[in-house]
């Protein structure tokens, strides 16, 4: 999955609730894309936004004569979202992608699976969802958001997963609760082999601890704020145990962004994030 | 365009600064290690170093902070896996290193003397938060001198020793000569400058912020050099990021530039510029 850097044309922007989806035509991103794989984005014009965004990249699909737009699912907050996310049709943006040094790795056998989501961060869970549901492996889901804005493409969802559980902090949709919540309601019904999570730390700390318990196996795409997304900056630390039981810190971006959830350190992970 | 830096024939003015390649295989995706004049590596210790548990990058108007704790395998193991692959893609390398003391300086540069295929070695004696890194803070000249006579002691005859130092104007013209007396081979002007997170944590300062200092320090450093008759070359690094912040560069005296935080921004930056360059390109 050799990545590459190229300048993107912006071939559609769609408010979708709370997010914009921004599709674009990255010659070379979207041929050699992977479920768990992302991009890196230069935001802002001058230069003066050194540091890159990182977006999951939610969708690669032919669209408008191209074979292989990248669509990116982009919650406007701070300064790089809100100008990504105010890009026009036919504007140019710098990527490099697809990135990611280990994006989701597929079971080998057709085993049950567990996909849990939350907010825009579910974005890389739907093209893993269409790839296990190939290796004929039952794709169960739990989305969750703080309310149905923010809830990523629910209806979707329900075309390629076998069970669908939706969970909202307000109760707009689904039920009312937290991810956390329901996970393991929704672990002892799937039976899953494999929990693949993607959303906040604490959400993905808290799959990996269930899956865990039931005696599954956890992939955690993990959110770090990065620099470069590249593997050059060592601005993604992620604080790990290594196989030989070592403790280690690995880069989210190139020993990442996805890892098993039992071999990171969670605590550490929480402290440096706060620090 | 092929340059003469430090004693060594190099294929291109443009290198690849300390700390902002990764270990080379990430940067390698984009162009082909050869295309550099030479690929510096990440500062490199004795011992290994697990380097931060947090993020600790933040990103200013014009620059970096950066505290990322100096992470790397250490020594036996960048000798034993990096360097090798380095080399067997055509780079070559500088390797950076930093150390504890004076002691530890010269038992890694004693191990980097019997290694095949190190071009020279860099001493980043610009490391921002030294203290709290537990590594040599070269507050003063002679801490420089002390640490570039030492590694260079060490040294095989053509392995030259570049020195990193910190891009600070006031004190340049005394620190160069005192690098260049002890042996460098090229002073680079500049590393990280002393700055701190937005929570207060020391760190260094690095990215176009520090470009107006950088340059002052190479054109100053060139003309104290000069005056003292200092066979030592000058090699630019700090913000830069196109081809006219580099020729800026070496029309002030500098024989060779390093691309640093600018590849994080666009990791094709440095080889775009070795091409913007070289006067065959394009021709």
């Amino acid at each position: 999955m050799s990545p590459v850097h190229v300048t993107a044309e912006v071939l559609a922007s769609k408010r979708i609730g709370a997010f914009q989806h921004v599709t674009l035509v990255a010659p070379g991103v979207g041929e050699r894309f992977r479920p768990g794989a992302f991009v890196a984005v230069s935001v802002g014009t001058g230069g003066y936004h050194l540091a890159r965004r990182a977006f999951w990249i939610h969708q690669v699909r032919p669209l408008g004569g191209y074979a292989a737009t990248v669509t990116l699912v982009v919650e406007p907050r701070g300064q790089g979202t809100r100008w990504l996310a105010s890009r026009q049709r036919g504007d140019r943006v710098e990527v490099t992608g697809p990135l990611g040094g280990r994006p989701f790795a597929l079971p080998k056998e057709p085993v049950p699976t567990l996909l849990v989501g939350e907010g825009y961060a579910a974005a890389p869970l739907f093209a893993l969802a269409e790839r296990l549901r190939e290796r004929d492996c039952p794709v169960n889901l739990v989305l969750g958001a703080p309310d149905e804005a923010h809830l990523l493409s629910a209806l979707e969802a329900r075309r390629t997963a076998r069970a669908v559980t939706i969970v909202t902090g307000d109760g707009s949709v689904g039920a009312r609760g937290s991810v956390a919540e329901v996970l393991p309601e929704a672990l002892r019904r799937s039976g899953a082999a494999v929990v693949y999570a993607a959303g906040p730390a604490v959400t993905l700390h808290g799959a990996a601890a269930a899956a865990e318990e039931h005696g599954a196996w956890s992939q955690v795409a993990l959110e770090q704020r990065t620099t470069c997304g590249t593997g050059l900056c060592l601005g993604c630390p992620v604080p790990v145990v290594g196989e030989d039981g070592v403790a280690r810190t690995a880069r989210a971006c190139t020993d990442g962004p996805v890892v098993r959830g039992d071999r990171v350190r969670w605590d550490d992970l929480a402290r440096g994030a706060s620090a | 365009m092929s340059v003469r830096v430090a004693g060594l024939t190099l294929a291109s003015p443009v290198l690849v600064a300390s700390g902002c390649g990764g270990t080379g295989r990430e940067l390698s995706a984009y162009a082909p290690l050869s295309t550099y004049g030479a690929f510096t590596t990440r500062s490199i210790s004795r011992d290994a170093r697990p380097g931060s548990d947090g993020p600790t990058l933040a990103e200013t108007p014009a620059g970096l902070v950066h505290a990322t704790g100096l992470p790397n395998p250490g020594l036996d193991v960048f000798l034993a896996t990096e360097l090798p692959w380095l080399l067997t893609e055509g780079a070559r390398v500088v390797v950076s290193i930093v150390a504890r003391d004076l002691g530890e300086y010269g038992e890694v540069a004693r191990r980097l003397a019997t290694a095949p295929g190190v071009s020279a070695v860099e001493v980043n004696l610009a490391v921002p938060d030294a203290t709290e890194l537990g590594v040599l803070a070269a507050r003063e000249p002679f801490h420089v001198g002390a640490a570039v006579s030492t590694v260079l002691r060490e040294l095989p005859r053509g392995v030259p020793v570049l020195a990193k130092l910190r891009p600070d104007p006031v004190r340049v013209a005394e620190t160069v000569k005192v690098a260049a007396d002890a042996g460098a081979g090229a002073v680079v002007l500049g590393g990280a400058l002393p700055a701190a997170l937005p929570d207060g944590r020391p760190a260094g300062l690095s990215g176009p912020a520090v470009s107006p200092l950088a340059l002052r320090c190479v054109a100053d450093a060139r003309a104290a050099l000069d005056a003292a008759g200092a066979e030592c070359d000058v090699i630019a690094c700090g913000g830069i990021g196109t081809a006219e912040d580099a020729r800026t560069a070496l029309r002030l005296g500098a024989v060779a530039v390093q691309v640093g935080s600018a590849l994080f921004h666009d990791p094709t930056t440095a080889a775009r510029l070795a091409a913007a360059l070289d006067p065959d390109e394009g021709a």
